[in-house]
């Protein structure tokens, strides 16, 4: 199709689905209303299970099988994305040029960075079920921690703590972690991803059962996805090249 | 404008802008994205449902629920399992685009003659 | 629903949905180390397993509907729910069973030689096996849709898999994007319907918009729910995207992709219509339409295919139109069976395809034109076998898809009929065709020019390692195996008494939500689906057309893209200009999916609104 058919056409499906909108959110409650009744309910379910955070209670316990959906989903994209930028039949790996040159400031900022962002990181994921946060923000600050080493140093930093070695293990590793703990609870009748751990004190730094492991679960396996995910795409741009003519 | 008509809207027209982003796209790397921008109008129509004036955030302090109500955790729950999936997706297409730039030598969905018919 | 019953799904459905992902987990970890054979042999468990699964599934449910809430999160009566139930029933348990069986297929044929490294091909299989037996088993509107997007995400990836092969990317590319775009209109359904009701959980979410006649949130939200599904199931104008990713994608996963991937968007239709929107009254004719025009456009456009794989993916277009006719105007009863029918069949053509390929390196039918006729005994059961599918496809007794297929007639409204007959017929011809051609070398040989509109078959990359001589056993026995199971599904009463139970259970909504929000209602006995004399006469008769017009076509020595009188000219053009709008282009086709939405919203709310 021509570029402006494309064009009418699409206008004219926004212009319709532009009527249906303004009709559908002609008829919904205002925006600020006071009634939320799943509100209700999941805020006194989280209380019954000493969750003080409900949005991880909502994530990690009561609708947990919506949170293995969304891990599988990172787990699939990775694979994916492994299998996508593998060295097809006319490439070949070679090792990476020379790194150039850093400025000193910029290394040693990122050295000493490096362990103040892991910390973070491992707070924002154990104390997922008491503030704001939980095992995919903070694996992906974990994770972000490592990149600093490129940022500061350079790739052979990188391939130095090898996480292409670890990273495509811990993640279905981390992924069935997840499922398994989900078993744990149907093999004690209590049903799939029951909380069966001991919920202990709202507010206490161990409480809410297997919210928390689920959190530490989540946060290793999301940390490995984002390593495996970024290095693919290092490994793509530094490392993967041509076939040379023979 | 109210805040009900500013909210719905805005979550419309990101969809809708989204979308139009594809359709009139030059470079894969933008139709992925304005996928993204699709997407985050999503995001505005679950948190708006979600919110209610006067309430706090839906952490439970030491005594439980107390009197101020929280707004509704459930839609940030499930902006963020969407957000996740929008993370990975876009991360497949990009090494989708990565790969047809060497293949097709081109990132211009008009260049790409390979499937007609 | 029997005490014993309900304690064995509330086992066995989380077991299905998450046995594969584990088994997908355990498959990545060791697949660097573990031979080969081991990794094959795991994954082909699984998907034997999860097959099991199904069949136990359809098993317990056959007295009632099986609810189970996740986590022990049960709501208490009168009280709003804030788990995730799994409900489980007949329809629901034969689309597990159905997708354990393909998946199994599909790992047998790709046993040992299909290119995979360190596993990750067969984990993705499983991990796209999860994904549908979440989808089908959620009874929760936002469940289903993340695991919507689960078998998205890994059927992109399975459709690009090839990566040397510039189609194949931009055929993943394409089914990415549309897809997505679909989810994400589904998830804005799914927001407008969460701030009307307050509700997640199907059932609830029914229970609740039923005190009222349906009003704008309602309407509109069901609708762009049901867009996300259409755009699955491939209806027009969202189908743009299957032709592509079915040309590329190997052929183990495009067995997925036309026996149960698709399909299952009708199913998600026929669900949320039922459970949710039965009062949305204007649904059901709207759908109706959308599926005759699907059905005729898949068909016109499989005719002019030179390309087998493309050309199947058209003829599966077409297929899920009749589904959606089924589901939407009386043929609830009978489209499931025909669904599963149509899935042996296909697969099996599907796989066929694969050896043509694996032996002579090219799927065009133009460049294979009696390419098979070696006299050589593979070959010889490769085209026994093509040609037995391409009739079973246009209606052959006593095979699945045409006891499917008589039933589907006798249950339509008498207009619809010749849309049903027509389907079967032209896209049988079209098969048998192929088949003749490059099997038997029957007809002229066709003049090779390089078509700048269509798409070819050649230059296709192999996908086994090696080079075939001898097809191995394991590539041609999965074939022979999925045929072999249409027959059944066509002879065994039990697949027609439990296929028409299914499909009746899965239009009523207000059996489903009793299940879960109160006293369930007991199992209605259904009439089941099974030959009748005259479906017998009309399954014969099509078959003959079928093979007739094939014939015809091939000896009156007119290739398909050239036409000589005025009238066939006009209609060539037609034709032309509709495979013109299949152009490859993401844009085009998320102008198409905007604009169709618009449409099926408007034809479904501007009646029912005022």
């Amino acid at each position: 199709m021509s570029r402006r058919a494309r064009l009418v056409l699409f206008g004219l499906g926004a212009v319709g689905l532009a009527v249906l909108w303004v009709v559908a959110t002609g008829g919904l409650p205002p925006v600020g209303t006071d009634v939320h009744p799943y509100r209700d309910a999941a805020v006194a379910a989280a209380a019954a299970h000493a969750t003080a955070n409900v949005v991880a209670s909502i994530n990690f316990d009561q609708r947990a099988v919506d949170t293995l959906g969304e891990e599988t989903i990172l787990l699939a994209s990775v694979v994916a994305v492994t299998t996508l930028l593998r060295p097809a039949d006319d490439e070949r790996v070679e090792p990476p040029d020379p790194p150039p040159a850093v400025l000193p400031a910029t290394r040693v900022a990122g050295w000493a960075l490096l362990p103040v962002t892991l910390l973070v990181g491992a707070d924002v994921v154990l104390h997922g079920h008491l503030t704001p946060g939980g095992g995919f923000q903070g694996g992906v600050v974990l994770a972000t921690a490592l990149h600093l080493l490129y940022l500061a140093g350079s790739f052979p930093a990188l391939q130095w703590v090898r996480p292409t070695r670890w990273a495509p293990l811990v993640e279905p590793a981390g992924s069935g972690l997840f499922v398994v703990t989900g078993l744990v609870g149907l093999a004690a009748g209590a049903g799939f991803a029951a909380n069966i751990l001991p919920t202990g004190v709202l507010g206490a730094p161990l409480s809410s059962g297997t919210v928390l492991v689920l959190n530490v679960v989540a946060g290793i396996g999301v940390g490995a996805s984002i390593v495996t995910l970024l290095g693919q795409f290092l490994r793509q741009e530094v490392v993967i090249g041509p076939e040379a003519a023979s | 404008m109210t805040l009900t008509a500013v909210a719905w809207t805005v979550a419309g027209w990101l969809v809708v802008v989204g979308a139009l982003g594809i359709v009139r796209s030059r470079n894969l790397v933008q139709t992925v994205v304005a996928l993204s921008v699709a997407q985050s109008g999503t995001y505005v129509l679950l948190i708006a449902a979600g919110f209610q004036r006067g309430a706090t955030v839906p952490i439970l302090g030491a005594g439980g629920a107390g009197s101020t109500p929280v707004v509704d955790p459930l839609v940030q729950a499930l902006v963020l399992t969407d957000i996740v999936v929008s993370a990975t997706v876009t991360a497949l297409l990009l090494a989708l685009t990565v790969q047809i730039a060497k293949r097709h030598g081109t990132v211009d969905p008009d260049e790409l003659r390979a499937l007609r018919g | 629903m029997t005490g014993a019953d309900v304690g064995r799904v509330d086992v066995v459905a989380p077991l299905a949905v998450t046995g594969p992902v584990l088994l997908a987990c355990l498959v990545l970890v060791i697949g660097r180390w573990a031979p080969r054979p081991v990794v094959d042999a795991l994954a082909l468990v699984g998907a034997a397993a999860l097959a099991c699964c199904g069949g136990l599934l359809v098993a317990a449910t056959s007295p009632g509907d099986a609810v189970t809430w996740l986590g022990g999160w049960a709501p208490a009566p009168g009280t709003h729910p804030v788990g995730i139930a799994l409900v489980a029933d007949p329809a629901a348990g034969l689309l597990v069973l159905l997708v354990g069986t393909l998946a199994a297929g599909g790992l047998l044929f790709s046993w040992r030689y299909f290119a995979s490294v360190e596993a990750r091909f067969q984990a993705l299989v499983l991990l796209f096996c999860a994904g549908m037996t979440g989808f089908v088993l959620a009874g929760d509107l936002f469940t289903m849709l993340v695991f919507f997007e689960l078998m998205g995400a890994v059927a992109y990836a399975l459709a690009a898999y090839k990566i040397e092969e510039p189609r194949s990317l931009q055929g993943g590319l394409t089914f990415g994007v549309v897809n997505s775009l679909g989810a994400y209109l589904a998830l804005c359904g799914v927001g407008v319907l969460y701030a009307r009701t307050g509700q997640l959980n199907l059932a609830f979410l029914g229970e609740t918009l039923a005190g009222a006649p349906p009003d704008g949130p309602a309407v509109v939200g069901v609708v762009l729910v049901l867009v996300g599904w259409l755009v699955k199931a491939a209806a027009v104008p969202f189908h743009f995207w299957l032709a592509d990713a079915h040309a590329v994608a190997p052929t183990p996963v495009c067995v997925l992709f036309s026996g149960v991937m698709a399909p299952l968007g009708v199913y998600g239709v026929a669900r949320v219509t039922a459970v949710v929107a039965p009062g949305v009254g204007t649904l059901a004719p709207v759908l109706v339409v959308v599926g005759t025009v699907t059905a005729v456009l898949g068909t016109v456009l499989c005719v002019v295919q030179r390309n087998l794989k493309r050309l199947l993916a058209y003829s599966t277009i077409a297929h899920v139109g009749l589904f959606l006719i089924g589901a939407a105007d009386g043929g609830s009863r009978t489209w499931l069976v025909y669904l599963a029918g149509h899935a042996g069949v296909k697969a099996a053509l599907f796989l066929l395809v694969g050896v043509l390929l694996a032996r002579f390196g090219s799927v065009d039918e133009i460049d294979l034109h009696g390419a098979a006729r070696t006299g050589r005994a593979p070959d010889r059961l490769t085209g026994a076998l093509f040609l037995l599918a391409g009739l079973a496809l246009a209606g052959l007794p006593p095979v699945g898809a045409g006891l499917g297929k008589a039933a589907l007639e006798e249950s339509v409204p008498g207009v619809l009929v010749p849309v049903v007959v027509g389907v079967s017929v032209v896209t049988a011809a079209a098969v048998l065709r192929a088949g003749l051609r490059v099997f038997l070398g029957v007809g002229p040989r066709p003049e090779r020019r390089v078509d700048p509109e269509r798409t070819s078959g050649e230059g296709e990359e192999r996908e086994m390692s090696g080079r075939f001589e001898r097809v191995p056993t394991t590539m041609l026995a999965a074939p022979t195996l999925l045929l072999a199971a249409a027959v059944v599904v066509g002879t065994l009463p039990l697949v027609g008494r439990v296929g028409a139970a299914a499909g009746e259970r899965l239009a009523d909504g207000t059996a489903y939500r009793a299940s879960v929000l109160g006293p369930a209602h007991e199992a209605v006995p259904v009439e089941p689906v099974a030959w009748h004399l005259s479906g017998v006469v009309t399954g014969l008769g099509t078959t003959v057309a079928a093979v007739v017009l094939a014939l015809v076509v091939l000896l009156s020595g007119r290739v398909p893209a050239r036409r000589r009188r005025p009238v066939r000219r006009a209609v060539g053009r037609i034709v032309l200009g509709l495979e013109r709008l299949h152009s490859g282009h993401v844009g085009d086709y998320v102008a198409w999916l905007l604009f169709g939405a618009a449409v099926i919203g408007i034809a479904v709310a501007a009646p029912t609104l005022g």
